[in-house]
């Protein structure tokens, strides 16, 4: 049974080289579909990226009723810290106010102030793990009492969901659309490339082989295909990511705090797996059921 | 007390098809139409016609190919109406199989077609480098088992198709057109391998189109016509049409 196993494992390599010419089609097609998919996904995820790091920087800003009490304002802070769509929470004391009011818009023309103007503004900042969830914390924060006022960036928040959902659709939209694609070219290479053997699977089956092992070494051939177009593409993106990078943070230097991209890691924490599972998947599902319509000698 | 396997035939008994018909599709003609033959272990027997006499679908109802419409047949005490698909490729082991167009694998060289089957059939690493020569002496060929089938003549191509279907020391050996391909005098090479391998004890089928053959080796002819089996003679000889 082992020999049988190890035996079906080197036919399937051998095949790999046996047919030199199928290989090479098989291996193009999925290299190429599965390049495409890394291109557009590490595309869509940096541009994902870059809204949510916008989205982290709107924040939603609570001002208290005058004479409120620090042990209030400190209760109100738990209440909101409490709250599921709520990442981080700034405690901004009227002090603190005025301070960066002076530095940002009265410079020396400041010291004429004897009293901090300012003097009800202490307030909470509170950054959002999802702008979306903005109007559902503003209804409640609101109805807090000892809020005298809830400050939000609506257009911001707004904008920013409707460029998060539409990058969320088009990048469902367009990944399916070229795993489609991909599916259907490199099944059909496989089939092309099993029919062309369909001679050695009915020598296999006269001669009284079972169903396992005449499609073992063909199973195993279409996932050693699936493996290497899969690996290839990777292998490319990996390397020209960095570089594209590189160019782009270059070219667009004046846009440097907006663009965030991600890492190569992070791109490949989620890239790696789906292609290889979508290489070696295809490759599997192709050989396994294009050499099951031969099987019927 | 362990249960007695049922037996289909009589012991000395390898082949029975029993009122056998086939029909390809509904309301067509029968390729074979009422057919019944029982062949005894170690016969020599051609099976003879003109095209479309229900030869090849003869051979494939033999192989389980195809099942008959009507009428049952037992193969080495297999049922094969009843035989499941997984159980097909135990009762095949069998069965030796050669072709007209030889059917090797034309990527691997001759020990590797040979030592395929033995593969198929899990035989031990060790067993198969002592078979492959062995049955490859048989036919002639020992020192030809690094050559690839496009290197070989048809004559030796066929004795290599012959050695793949002997080396699982088949019960029965099922030959169909195995000389179409070559000359007469190939031919006559390769029915002397047949008639040494029946003279060993294997039962041989031959399906043959060939008179020359048929009539020079004076075994039993059973001859089909238009899917009816119209005569089946010991010692027989080609009918014409």
């Amino acid at each position: 049974m082992i020999s049988t196993l190890f035996y079906t494992i080197w036919q399937g390599i051998k095949n790999v080289f046996r047919n030199k010419l199928f290989t090479l089609a098989s291996v193009a097609t999925i290299a190429s579909c599965l390049f495409l998919f890394g291109i557009f996904y590490a595309v869509l995820a940096n541009f994902q990226n870059i809204v949510k790091t916008a989205e982290e920087g709107v924040c939603v800003v609570v001002f208290f009723d005058e004479g409120i009490t620090d042990k209030r304002i400190e209760e109100i802070g738990e209440m909101i810290k409490k709250r599921g769509e709520v990442s981080r929470v700034d405690f901004v004391s009227a002090d603190d106010a005025w301070e960066s009011f002076k530095t940002d818009y009265l410079g020396e023309y400041s010291d004429g102030f004897l009293e901090n103007p300012l003097a009800d503004s202490a307030n909470y900042e509170i950054y959002l793990n999802d702008v979306s969830m903005q109007s559902s914390l503003v209804t409640f924060l609101e109805s807090v009492d000892g809020v005298r006022s809830v400050k939000r960036s609506e257009l911001t928040a707004m904008t920013l969901e409707g460029v998060n959902r539409l990058i969320g659709y088009a990048s469902a939209g367009i990944i399916l659309i070229l795993l489609l694609v991909s599916v259907f070219l490199i099944s059909n290479t496989v089939t092309i490339g099993i029919q062309v053997r369909r001679e050695e699977i009915t020598i296999m089956k006269y001669i009284g082989a079972t169903d396992y092992f005449t499609r073992a070494p063909f199973v195993i051939e279409g996932m050693l295909i699936g493996l290497i177009g899969a690996a290839i593409p990777l292998g490319i993106i990996y390397f020209l990511y960095n570089k594209a990078i590189g160019f782009v943070t270059e070219r667009f230097a004046v846009l440097s705090s907006l663009l965030n991209f991600l890492s190569i890691d992070e791109i490949f924490k989620t890239l790696l797996p789906i292609s290889l599972i979508i290489g070696v998947g295809i490759g599997f599902f192709g050989s396994f059921s294009t050499v099951r319509k031969h099987l019927k000698v | 007390m362990p249960r007695k396997k049922k037996r289909y035939m009589d012991d000395d008994e390898v082949i029975v098809l029993d009122h056998v018909s086939k029909m390809y599709k509904e309301n067509s003609n029968y390729a074979l139409d009422d057919v019944s033959i029982r062949i005894k272990r170690g016969e020599f027997v051609f099976i003879v016609g003109e095209s479309g006499s229900g030869k090849s679908t003869l051979t494939k109802l033999l192989l389980r190919e195809l099942t008959p419409t009507k009428g049952n047949i037992y193969v080495l005490n297999y049922d094969l109406r009843r035989l499941r698909h997984r159980q097909v490729p135990k009762y095949r082991r069998n069965i030796g199989v050669v072709f007209q167009d030889f059917r090797l694998l034309k990527d691997r060289n001759v020990y590797e077609n040979i030592a395929f089957a033995q593969r198929i059939v899990q035989v031990r690493g060790r067993d198969i480098r002592k078979n492959v020569p062995s049955v490859l002496a048989t036919v002639n060929l020992a020192g030809k088992y690094k050559a690839k089938p496009n290197n070989l003549s048809g004559g030796e191509q066929q004795r290599v198709a012959i050695a793949r279907a002997l080396v699982n020391k088949p019960s029965i050996l099922l030959a169909d057109e195995p000389t179409g391909n070559l000359d007469p005098k190939t031919s006559l090479e390769i029915m002397n391998l047949f008639e040494e391998i029946n003279n060993a004890g294997t039962t041989v089928i031959m399906v043959t189109h060939d008179k020359n053959i048929v009539n020079a080796m004076s075994k039993r002819v059973i001859t089909l016509n238009r899917g009816v089996v119209v005569s089946d003679q010991e010692n027989g000889v080609y009918i014409d049409d």
